[in-house]
């Protein structure tokens, strides 16, 4: 089922478009590394809202940022949240939005599930987390989304009963999945025998797909894989005519086998577009049908062209981010060095505990976190770091060396090999001077080497220093000229200028 | 600390894969399998080498297993339930699906059939496989603060992967049986550039060199078709997984194109229900066969019927899959022994059969002849014999293709027979200049390991060594000087060379 966003006109585009658009995304597994230009490595992990949905992390030699969007603990399709890739980022960028409308409330119960792994070191993290842990991994969430189902289909299964039609203008496509599942057991207990519709253009290929992607599934829904069930039941129920997939209500096969009561999943959630329309229409003046929608839509103004709407209505919230309270757990388990928070959430208290720096962003606007560390990291090969030769400089306090190697860029990370040059020898290529001549320690090698001179201070037109003029008069007559970043030798005499640059090369650094 | 490799199974021969690799103090065991050419304590391998063996779950840091076939994960219910082995393991989803049935219809051959003591037991396996935790290809798994793991595509079998284990600054790939051009049913294998101290890989067909695959398999159909025209019975013993499915998406297609009626069966649940996983796993398969599940999930075969035992001595012609491959006991040989003594039908052998297997000794065999099964059984064997010369494993050129695309600092053989192991070696080393072992069980190979030194760089110093167009660097510093302005000032920074803008 195909979802819109809500500037339906603007922006409109055509299949071409949409197959085009695809062809540029290249496609990953969760926790599958994808190198940007040598320097960034990208990873998604499973977030728990839908099968495939994802927070995003990436990292580079100098930092890492993980980017969580709404994400659900214990879903009851998808694979869960994945909190523990997110462990040590130096920065969270959080834009779980769904705990700034549902009001907060949890519990203290310790049923813990195991997260997927990717992380198997064991109780690095102390009592207090493995603690934390629990209460988030709570499996109160996952039983109340249960709870919902099964009361949805007790509904559903009421208004059957009467002789009404049940319409499930649904999108997220767990919730259907879930859904089937429960209906074709409810009604097999009761030993009715009434058809489910699922009317999309997708709906084929949805269905057929589900039945292939085990990998991004939750654990219970894993176990049937290995216990050598099939993932869903929908396949079975295809096969023996339970349930039926149209592209539209206008298909001709379905036109011939329809017959109510029924059960119809079709789009689209607004109300406004696709079969919804013409079977809400259809359906609304009798009192014993059934519409169930998600909350979040504003139901009085979305069935208005509806009225006088009979039939029976049930909204129903699912859980589609986590609830603030949660999040600050979890932020306390991650440790990270600093969060972002949408500013929508500076209303509220903000983190009660503050143990990490946060800020707040807000759209539209560039926020700029310094980084974490000024250097970047560097992998020395052992080879090359043992040539190196080490010596202390002159005027600073500071080992320096010389070398020679390959900078490797790679997998996010810069590694200092010594490349094909394996045979290098210690010292390779023109001795170099560096650093500051200091007057005195100048003057001093000249007198050592025997010359005789006289010094002269250039001053600039504010009485600000320029230059020094060394003037030498024995052994042989040269100038000196010493500014901040320059010496300027100037003499006839060969024998003269080669002494007076070995002076100058002895108050510098040299490697 | 180097990289120590001890081969505790398929060192120098094929059979029960087991390496322990030891990097920088933490161990890894890839694969855990066990002999089928042995029933006594050589089947599995010496677990009791590996260091500190009184507590496995301490000194092995993990288990990885490549793929479901019995020579690499079936001493794994022995190691965990039984030497006490509780910590992690990893292996891909198709292969946590479907080793338990692998490993279940050995059991079953081993303790219904020959009434054997078991060595584990039904609940032993799928207690081992609980606390399997399944990998996705290319998903980067932290297995503890060191050691990232890594899957990726092997071909060979459904599921089979490659390993990467990356441990501080070294790295090794294990590649377990690969296969490295696509097959009907399977992808090629499929790896990233890797900067690798070592590469473990199998050398089954160290010193084969394959034509095409289309050749052979239309002489596996020739043989076949002609066979059953002639109203013999075809039986082909195989693996119930992997194997099975390729050859029956071959005679499926064939069978449609010619309008060929006669019946395919497969003998017993285990197939149909593997084919039922084959289904699921898709994503597993080649491109082609992924492509076209939505209309057509390749792995529905609609002209294959389950076998009875009744339908032996049926009258006509059939084709039969059986297993085990190698003819080695089972149904496979209880069917043997009702058609071999017939000219008219046909027995396929698979391309590799453990020696002390009936498959083995048919394989050098002159028709018509006699098999002695044990003392007071023997079989006339007058049938036709047609060995499957298509194998899931990669050729010598395949071995060599990947070791020049890894290019690692050292290559260890195992999984192939020593001769041919010993000419591939100076291959390796001759034309890749690459150092290659072929240790024998329960050697130990020590090879260096890559360290680093952790250090910080400034941008500084990064930009000036990625950037190869520099400049000397100027400053405005002595900007309207009166002195000399086209010569080079030094910078009084340490870093003499900047990538600078264009100079005055």
């Amino acid at each position: 089922m195909v979802q819109m966003g809500d500037n339906l006109v603007v922006g409109c585009h055509c299949t071409a478009d949409v197959k085009d658009c695809m062809l540029k995304v290249e496609s990953l597994k969760y926790a599958e590394e994808a190198c940007y230009n040598g320097i960034l490595i990208i990873k998604a992990f499973s977030s728990g809202l839908e099968i495939g949905s994802c927070n995003w992390s990436i990292t580079s030699p100098k930092g890492s940022i993980g980017y969580i969007s709404s994400s659900v603990f214990s879903p009851v399709v998808a694979m869960s949240f994945n909190y523990k890739a997110f462990q040590r980022s130096d920065v969270i960028l959080c834009s779980d939005f769904s705990s700034c409308n549902a009001p907060d409330k949890y519990d203290d119960d310790n049923n813990c599930s195991d997260p997927p792994g990717d992380d198997f070191s064991s109780s690095s993290d102390g009592d207090v987390n493995a603690e934390e842990s629990a209460m988030l991994l709570s499996s109160d969430e996952y039983l109340e989304e249960m709870e919902k189902l099964d009361f949805i289909c007790s509904c559903s299964m009421d208004s059957i009963k009467a002789g009404g039609s049940v319409l499930i203008p649904i999108g997220r496509l767990g919730i259907i999945l879930q859904l089937l599942e429960r209906f074709a057991l409810a009604l097999a207990s009761e030993d009715m025998k009434v058809p489910i519709f699922v009317v999309s253009s997708v709906a084929e290929e949805l269905m057929a797909f589900t039945n292939i992607i085990p990998e991004w599934l939750c654990n219970q829904l894993q176990d049937r894989l290995f216990s050598g069930q099939p993932l869903f039941t929908h396949m079975e129920m295809l096969k023996d005519g339970r349930l039926f997939l149209f592209p539209a209500l206008h298909s001709l096969k379905l036109l011939k086998i329809w017959q109510e009561p029924c059960i119809v999943f079709c789009p689209h959630w607004s109300l406004r577009l696709g079969p919804v329309i013409h079977l809400l229409r259809r359906w609304s003046k009798d009192k014993n049908s059934l519409l169930v929608m998600e909350e979040g839509v504003d139901a009085s103004l979305a069935l208005l062209p509806f009225k006088p709407m009979e039939m029976k209505v049930i909204q129903c919230s699912f859980l589609s981010g986590m609830q603030l309270q949660k999040s600050h757990r979890l932020l306390k388990i991650l440790q990270p060095k600093h969060v972002l928070f949408p500013e929508v959430l500076k209303q509220d208290d903000g983190p009660s505990e503050t143990s990490f720096p946060f800020s707040y962003y807000s759209e539209n606007k560039t926020l700029h976190i310094p980084y974490a560390k000024e250097d970047s990291e560097l992998d020395i090969e052992i080879e090359l770091a043992c040539r190196l030769q080490y010596m202390t400089l002159k005027q600073k306090d500071m080992n320096v060396s010389r070398l020679k190697g390959e900078l490797v860029v790679e997998r996010g990370s810069y590694r200092l090999s010594l490349g094909n040059d394996k045979l290098m020898s210690s010292q390779t290529g023109p001795v170099l001077y560096f650093g500051k001549i200091d007057l005195n320690g100048f003057l001093m090698e000249l007198q050592k080497k025997g010359m005789k001179f006289t010094v002269d201070e250039v001053k600039g037109d504010r009485g600000s220093h320029k230059a020094y003029l060394v003037h030498v008069l024995e052994p042989g007559e040269a100038l000196i000229e010493l500014r901040e970043a320059q010496t300027l030798i100037s003499t006839a005499d060969e024998n003269l200028a080669s002494l007076i640059s070995q002076a100058v090369c002895g108050v510098l650094d040299c490697i | 600390m180097g990289i120590e490799c001890l081969v505790l199974g398929a060192g120098q021969e094929v059979g029960k894969s087991c390496v322990v690799v030891t990097i920088n103090g933490k161990r890894i065991m890839f694969d855990c399998g066990m002999h089928m050419g042995y029933l006594d304590h050589r089947r599995y391998p010496e677990f009791s080498l590996i260091p500190n063996s009184q507590d496995f779950s301490d000194s092995i840091s993990c288990i990885i297993i490549t793929h479901f076939h019995l020579d690499h994960v079936g001493a794994l219910p022995y190691f965990t339930e039984v030497c006490g082995y509780s910590g992690p393991i990893f292996m891909t989803y198709p292969t946590k699906a479907l080793a338990p049935l692998m490993l279940e219809d050995y059991r079953k051959v081993m303790v219904d059939r020959r009434g054997e003591e078991e060595q584990f037991s039904s609940e032993h396996i799928v207690r081992c496989l609980k606390k399997v935790t399944a990998v996705d290809l290319k998903q980067t798994v932290q297995v503890d603060k060191d050691i990232q793991i890594c899957a990726y595509y092997a071909g060979h079998v459904l599921g089979a992967a490659m390993f990467y284990v990356k441990v501080g600054n070294s790295a090794v790939v294990y590649t377990g049986d690969y296969n490295m051009t696509p097959d009907r049913h399977l992808g090629a294998a499929q790896i990233d550039r890797l900067q690798l101290d070592l590469v473990i890989t199998e050398s089954t067909y160290a010193t084969t060199y394959r034509d095409s695959k289309y050749v052979r398999e239309r002489e596996f159909l020739k043989v076949v078709h002609k066979c059953v025209a002639g109203g013999g019975k075809v039986l082909i013993p195989t693996f119930a997984l992997g194997r099975a499915q390729e050859l029956c998406m071959l005679l499926h297609d064939y069978w449609e194109r010619m309008n060929l009626q006669v019946p395919i069966y497969f003998s017993a649940g285990l197939t149909i229900q593997a084919n039922m996983y084959y289904k699921i796993l898709i994503n597993w398969t080649s491109q082609k066969v992924k492509d076209t599940h939505a209309t057509r999930n390749a792995f529905d075969f609609k002209n294959v019927i389950s076998f009875d035992r009744s339908l032996i001595n049926a009258p006509g012609p059939c084709v039969l899959f059986a297993t085990p491959g190698m003819i080695s006991g089972g149904f496979s040989l209880e069917v043997f022994r009702h058609w071999a003594p017939y000219e008219e039908n046909l027995v396929t052998l698979p391309g590799y059969c453990v020696a002390g297997t009936i498959g083995h000794k048919l394989m050098s065999a002159k028709i018509p002849t006699q098999i002695q099964l044990d003392e007071d059984v023997q079989i006339d064997v007058r049938c036709q014999i047609h060995q499957l010369s298509f194998s899931p494993h990669t050729d010598a050129k395949g071995i060599m293709d990947l070791v020049k695309f890894l290019s690692p600092k050292h290559v260890i053989l195992v999984h192939g027979e020593k001769p041919k192991m010993a000419t591939l070696k100076e291959k390796i080393e001759s034309e890749l200049g690459i150092q290659c072992r072929y240790p024998a069980n329960n050697e130990t190979v020590c090879i260096p390991s890559t360290h680093h030194v952790k250090a910080g760089a400034s941008d500084a110093f990064l930009q000036s060594c990625l950037c190869p167009n520099f400049k000397f660097f100027k400053t405005d510093f002595e900007r309207g000087s009166d002195l000399d302005d086209d010569f080079p000032q030094g910078d009084e920074c340490c870093s003499t060379v900047q990538p600078g803008e264009e100079g005055r």
